[in-house]
């Protein structure tokens, strides 16, 4: 299984706190792999690390054989990897399909294309000319989501999408999730809720205190060991 | 009668204004840069045509030509060697480096071509008008500004909302970072953007150079106006641009039309009443919202 993504001891410092520490993952094609951790375990650092946000401290992050640890964002969304940031971070004044056309910056052909967004997404289609600060959360992230799509990811990286968001509206963006997963695009996810994210994925890492503690395939790992590590518990005392 | 004329040449001057300040607006509101230089590099486009014509014998319309793309690359060049260096170091950098250029441009200047003043043919249009009434005259050099005021907004309007670089433009103004994400190269949306806004200026400043006589030292002069129309006409806003230059145009007028040497004052008591009135209502917000909580 050749890997899509290497992240190899990462560091990722904000000033004088070390948000990531040593951190080394691969990611296969066509694997969802979720990051799951507690408030401030490093987990979106490290997304931000590898959609280029955020320069490491010290590890290499190699993508599709390039080493792209030096690369900047833009180009690195050229290579097709795409953010879904937190918190949504839409351009309030831009309409939706605005906010998906910017996405064509990163020249990248393939499958979405602004109608296909629109299509998976359905809820956008009569909004599509509404500017993006109008919009509720749940439209929010969808119009994030298909942002990201545009620029034609071979990796998607998803941080907190259902954050905010009412228990139907999330129902809605993890069916659209799903069509993703289906269609073989390669995610990580962050996610807050530990059931969904074992539900969707194929594995799953827990970070606790910028490290990896715990990772297993979906099958092997029990909630109770996740729930263990996400807590920082010895996994002997949860057993 | 002479009230009217006041206004209508007012309207014409703000023109003029609004061309001047179009790429001041333009760079504020996409990078945040107030430019200094603004209105040197007008002058420097005014003293370049001066030389075209020297050498050539070119009318100096057709001196845009080499002109125009010039300023595009000396705007690009000068975002991607200064500018964007002086960015990263903070907010005001930016405010330093370019109140600096402003200095070297009126020195090198200077040095260039004398402390004298020069001017620039306008050919006919320059001393053609449509007499209206004894005392209304229109001339046709002013309506021609006015006009590639328009035509220079209007463009940036439609540059802004209909193509691939305004949707650029705009993401990178509103969230730099998350564009960048999006494949979007911050760095270059900024030069190009330098680029329009220095080319806009060189073009006013070739016009400036057909209405009157410019020395090396007008730079500053040239900047205060460009910017007082961006403040009244409220800060980052195209349109609103040329209805600030237009409110400056007119206030200049008819401050000239009280006492002649009331022209310029005209246009500053405007432009601080605009200022008071803007934090006055700012300060009754404040207190508004204060009292809710009390």
């Amino acid at each position: 299984m050749s890997a899509l993504l290497a992240v190899e001891g990462l560091d990722v410092r904000h000033g004088l706190l070390q948000a990531v520490r040593e951190v080394s993952l691969d990611v296969a094609e066509g694997e969802t792999l979720a990051l799951v951790g507690a408030n401030g375990a490093g987990k979106s650092t490290l997304l931000r690390a590898i959609a280029g946000a955020h320069r490491p401290a010290a590890g290499r992050i190699v993508f599709a054989g390039r080493d792209i640890t030096r690369m900047p964002a833009h180009r690195r969304a050229r290579a097709g990897i795409a953010l879904v940031p937190e918190g949504r971070r839409l351009f309030p004044e831009l309409t939706v399909e605005e906010n998906l056309r910017v996405a064509t910056a990163s020249r990248r052909p393939g499958p979405w294309t602004v109608e296909e967004v629109l299509e998976a997404f359905p809820l956008l289609e009569p909004l599509r000319r509404k500017r993006a600060a109008s919009l509720s959360g749940g439209e929010q992230q969808a119009t994030a989501i298909g942002r990201g799509l545009m620029t034609n990811p071979r990796l998607l990286l998803l941080d907190e999408v259902s954050l905010g968001l009412a228990p139907v509206v999330v129902e809605g963006v993890y069916r659209s999730l799903a069509t993703l997963i289906e269609s073989g695009t390669t995610i990580i996810l962050v996610e807050q809720d530990l059931a969904r994210a074992m539900r969707v994925a194929d594995r799953v890492i827990c970070m606790l205190e910028g490290r990896v503690v715990l990772e297993g395939l979906r099958g092997q790992l029990t909630r109770e060991q996740v729930t263990g590590a996400y807590f920082g518990l010895r996994q002997g005392a949860t057993a | 009668m002479t009230w009217v004329a006041a206004v209508v040449h007012g309207i014409l001057l703000g023109g003029y204004y609004a061309l001047l300040a179009a790429g001041l607006a333009l760079m504020f509101g996409v990078m945040r840069i107030i430019n200094l230089a603004h209105g040197s590099l007008a002058l420097v486009g005014a003293y370049m045509a001066f030389l075209l014509v020297e050498h050539t014998g070119w009318s100096t319309y057709l001196t845009l030509l080499p002109v125009l793309p010039g300023a595009l690359i000396v705007g690009y060049l000068l975002q991607r060697t200064m500018l964007e260096r002086s960015l990263r170091a903070g907010q005001l950098v930016p405010l330093l480096t370019t109140f600096g250029l402003l200095i070297v441009i009126a020195n090198l200047l200077q040095e260039f071509f004398s402390p004298d003043v020069h001017s620039l043919d306008a050919g006919r249009i320059g001393t053609a008008a449509w007499q209206i009434s004894s005392e209304l005259s229109i001339p046709w050099f002013d309506v021609l500004t006015l006009g590639i005021a328009l035509a220079v907004l209007g463009g940036l309007q439609l540059v802004l909302r209909f193509t691939q670089l305004g949707r650029e433009l705009r993401a990178t103004a509103a969230d730099a970072d998350t564009a960048e994400l999006l494949g979007v190269n911050a760095r270059a949306v900024y030069a190009r953007a330098t680029a329009i806004a220095v080319a806009v200026a060189a073009l006013a400043g070739v016009f400036y150079g057909m209405r009157s006589g410019f020395d090396p030292s007008q730079g500053g002069a040239e900047l205060l106006y460009a910017f007082e129309a961006v403040v009244i006409g409220g800060i980052g806003s195209l349109w609103g641009t040329l209805g600030g230059g237009i409110v400056l145009g007119v206030s200049q007028e008819i401050g000239a039309q009280i006492n002649p040497e009331y022209f310029a004052i005209g246009g500053h008591v405007v432009f601080l009443a605009v200022l008071v009135a803007r934090s006055a209502s700012q300060a009754s917000r404040i207190r508004y919202a204060l009292r809710r909580f009390a």
